[in-house]
């Protein structure tokens, strides 16, 4: 089943700063809703997301309850080799996921 | 006394004021896409910020997986959806001859998984139908909505255009008192739109999630405060196939995004 949608620049030039999207399929559960019955829905949201350059960390987020299902980040970052980027999500219940893209940079 | 006159005219202002509770002018209609903000415009306008993709690439999967006794997939006999499936949406819904009465594009599908892949109907508004339903709606992107013209449909429309002028419910408004009569202004901060379904199944920020027209209509419906009708009823579709001949000749977006 499809969980990630990236998109990358396949090209850029050498210095570029360059534009990364990235959504990841997530119902971000709060925690803070009851069911009918009034029990408690479990958190189930994603904590953490990290992207890798090259294996060299270049960004981060922490994200919590407030942030709706289906969490889109986006961010720059400049353009300095040809290689992976590799993007990790993790989150309660063991969540984990992950995706990369290519880009060459000439 | 009242004379005559006097009530010949009241009668012509009340004629003339069920008149004016009519349909937009062509020129005049206008996709919901089109009362949103920029911000949200780019959601929709970007596939791979667009929620709804999500649920396309899922029914891309489920197009050729395999399901039930006989063993199919939906590509099996459909081939590939992009040329099979293009325009398609933008039909519907269309007159079931077996039945005998219109079916909407997820009762579509169903039936075909009933009698084709002989596997079980799958729920209204689970993920595997909106996904689905997604897939094959985004196949019509762009296509000109043409609703079937069979003239068996007509009872079927007319009964749906009833549907759409009648006041119902504790608020007692009708479909059109909002969106024929009250289209260019706000409800509680929101534009009201024209109500031109366009782009389902489509993502709602509110819902976070990708939703039918069924939905749509049944949260319209408890807007108004009237009693709402069951997923698949009868009623329902024959509104769904009003409003999409309402929208004749407006491109399709699915899978749209609205607030």
């Amino acid at each position: 089943m499809a969980s990630a949608l990236i998109n990358v620049p396949k090209k850029a030039r050498r210095g570029e700063i360059i534009e990364i999207k990235t959504l990841m399929s997530h119902i971000m559960e709060t925690g803070y809703r009851h069911t009918a019955a009034g029990e408690v829905v479990p958190r189930d949201i994603i904590t953490s997301f990290v992207c890798r350059y090259n294996g060299v960390e270049i960004f981060r987020a922490d994200l919590f309850p407030a942030i709706a299902a289906n969490p889109f980040i986006t961010f720059f970052t400049v353009a300095t080799e040809s290689g992976k980027f590799d993007f990790e999500w993790t989150g309660d219940k063991r969540f984990t996921e992950t995706a990369s893209a290519s880009i060459s940079v000439e | 006394m009242r004379s005559a006159p006097t009530i010949a005219v009241a009668v012509l202002l009340i004629a003339a004021s069920t008149l004016s509770a009519t349909e937009i002018p062509q020129g005049e209609r206008r996709s919901g896409y089109s009362f949103m903000t920029p911000d949200t415009r780019a959601i929709q306008d970007d596939d791979t910020a667009n929620p709804g993709m999500l649920w396309v690439l899922d029914g891309e999967a489920l197009w050729k997986s395999k399901a039930g006794a006989a063993g199919k997939a939906c590509g099996d006999c459909h081939d590939d959806a992009r040329t099979s499936m293009k325009g398609v949406a933008a039909r519907y819904p269309a007159f079931d001859r077996t039945l005998g009465r219109p079916v909407d594009l997820e009762q579509r599908i169903n039936l075909c998984r009933v009698q084709h892949q002989q596997a079980t109907a799958l729920p209204y508004e689970s993920r595997d139908l909106l996904a689905l339903t997604a897939f094959v709606a985004q196949q019509s992107r762009d296509a000109v909505i043409s609703t079937d013209v069979n003239p068996q449909l007509e009872p079927f429309l007319a009964r749906g255009r009833d549907l759409f002028m009648q006041r119902q419910g504790q608020l007692n408004l009708g479909c059109t008192n909002c969106h024929d009569d009250n289209w260019d202004r706000r409800l509680a901060g929101s534009a009201i739109t024209q109500g031109h379904p366009t782009g389902y199944p489509l993502y709602r920020l509110e819902w976070q999630s990708l939703g039918s027209l069924q939905r749509r209509l049944r949260s319209c419906i408890s807007g108004i405060r009237a009693q709402t009708y069951d997923y698949g009823a009868p009623e329902l579709v024959e509104l769904e196939l009003y409003l999409m001949s309402r929208a004749r000749g407006m491109p399709m977006e699915a899978p749209a995004v609205r607030p």
